[in-house]
């Protein structure tokens, strides 16, 4: 189980980008490509190695207030994340 | 909120005046920077031809390639060959491709390379190096390489790619003569680091097609190697390298999907600048375009050359009527014209084609050869030496 005070860091195997032709955030790794939802490509996007999953949750919730209570979600995420590589924890 | 990512998808794609067969995006863009090369691979899937038919693009040509291919949505990019490095301007093209946005993938056999080199890629973007080897021996590596230096520079090179932190792929193609060290293979590329390993079974096209009967492993060989593989996998358990094991389509009864559908996500574009839907397909009697007269966007959405197999309606039997058209497109074009001396013929591998017999007889011919009661035509090494030796052995079919 992810705890909100870890912090994820990219797996420097993978490279987010924004694709403007497919209006999403992408994943990619060598002669691959992750497409990542709207929600996950937000989460993704907060994923610096300074962040912790609570400063992400914090964010995102600023930013999308109308969302209500994202921490569960979020932390799900990352898990998901996890399990795919995507992210390391320090 | 919903919380995963999904894999790359294809939407679907309605028809349009600019886009009149529906096609996907070019995705993947692979330039063949040049086919010169200073090893000699038997199984090379360059054409025979490899003088290719006029001379490399220049450096101009090959950014204003990417460019037009970035705005139609290719995110991946392929610096491969021949051998890439042997092209001067290679730093320059890693830079500008990076800055497009491409994630830029170097394919190389990691001769002409140094750390100098790696590291000025590295401040040039490159975001990975895929390092081919022969074998994982010094003496068998150098001697399928035709190279004495081969083995000893892809070692110093691996190590280095990963010592500047690099994602790194190794790539074996898998034949009859390495077969049996395939554990030996994956014990060196965990060795190395690698994050991904390819076992790759040759298939046979260019001058792997010419040396079939000396690659094309036996079943047994097969499926031992595949056995061994798991095996590794299962003590791995995901540390260490990732390994991908690709089936040779010879011991199938089904064909591959082909490149996901021809012109559908992959673009290959050639030394001299002629636009292919593979880097095979040069070798299909169609006349394809060459981004020197024509701009990328008209050569894959509108050029005859690349919807000549889009869709469904060029289908024969028993493709035409099958249900299974959606998932293997019938299989590879190259393949069904290099069989069957009709690329619009099914791909002999589906045990439905009437030219199955073809595949079936190269089995029969690999468990002859690898018991040595038949006799072989000579292996020829790929180089310009032996290209009319090539082209004869097919002209005589």
């Amino acid at each position: 189980m992810i705890r909100a005070e870890q912090i994820p860091v990219m797996n420097r195997l993978y490279r987010m980008q924004w694709e403007e032709s497919q209006q999403s955030h992408v994943l990619l790794y060598p002669e691959g490509m992750v497409q990542l939802n709207g929600s996950a490509g937000e989460i993704m996007a907060l994923v610096d190695g300074t962040r912790s999953g609570a400063d992400i949750i914090a964010a995102l919730e600023q930013k999308f207030p109308e969302a209500g209570d994202l921490g569960a979600d979020i932390i799900e995420f990352l898990g998901v994340a996890h399990e795919h590589n995507w992210i390391t924890f320090d | 909120m919903s919380t995963t990512g999904s894999p790359l998808t294809s939407p679907v794609i309605q028809p349009s005046a600019d886009n009149p067969h529906a096609a996907g995006r070019p995705f993947w863009l692979l330039a063949e920077l040049t086919y010169k090369c200073p090893l000699q691979c038997s199984y090379c899937s360059n054409p025979l031809d490899l003088s290719g038919s006029g001379t490399e693009l220049t450096t101009d040509q090959w950014l204003s390639v990417f460019e037009q291919g970035r705005k139609m949505g290719a995110a991946q990019l392929g610096f491969s060959g021949g051998e890439p490095l042997l092209r001067r301007d290679l730093e320059v093209l890693i830079r500008e491709a990076r800055q497009m946005g491409y994630y830029t993938n170097l394919i190389t056999s990691g001769l002409g390379m140094d750390d100098r080199r790696v590291s000025d890629f590295r401040d040039a973007g490159l975001d990975h190096i895929q390092v081919s080897f022969q074998a994982s021996t010094e003496e068998l590596n150098n001697q399928l390489a035709g190279s004495q230096k081969a083995f000893a520079q892809k070692l110093a090179m691996a190590r280095e790619v990963k010592a500047q932190g690099y994602p790194m792929v190794l790539n074996f193609v898998i034949h009859r003569d390495n077969i049996e060290q395939i554990d030996k293979i994956i014990e060196l590329s965990i060795e190395l680091q690698a994050d991904f390993v390819e076992l790759a079974i040759a298939q046979y096209y260019g001058w792997a097609f010419i040396n079939r009967a000396h690659l094309l492993p036996t079943k047994a060989q097969l499926i031992k190697a595949e056995a061994i593989t798991n095996q590794y996998r299962d003590q791995l358990d995901g540390r260490g390298p990732k390994l991908i094991f690709v089936t040779p389509d010879y011991y199938e009864e089904r064909p591959k999907g082909c490149m996901n559908g021809w012109g559908n996500i992959f673009l290959t574009i050639a030394p001299d600048g002629t636009a292919l839907p593979c880097h095979s397909a040069r070798e299909l009697p169609i006349q394809f375009p060459n981004v020197k007269d024509e701009a990328l966007a008209d050569i894959w959405y509108r050029s005859t050359g690349f919807n000549h197999f889009r869709g469904y309606e060029w289908m024969k039997e028993p493709c035409r009527s099958c249900d299974e058209k959606e998932k293997d497109f019938g299989g590879c074009r190259c393949q069904a014209f290099k069989l069957t001396g009709d690329a619009a013929n099914a791909d002999p591998v589906c045990s439905k084609s009437a030219h199955h017999g073809k595949i079936v007889a190269a089995r029969t011919e690999a468990e002859q050869l690898a018991a040595g009661v038949a006799p072989s035509s000579p292996l020829l090494a790929r180089n310009k030496r032996n290209q009319q030796a090539a082209v004869d052995i097919i002209a005589r079919g």
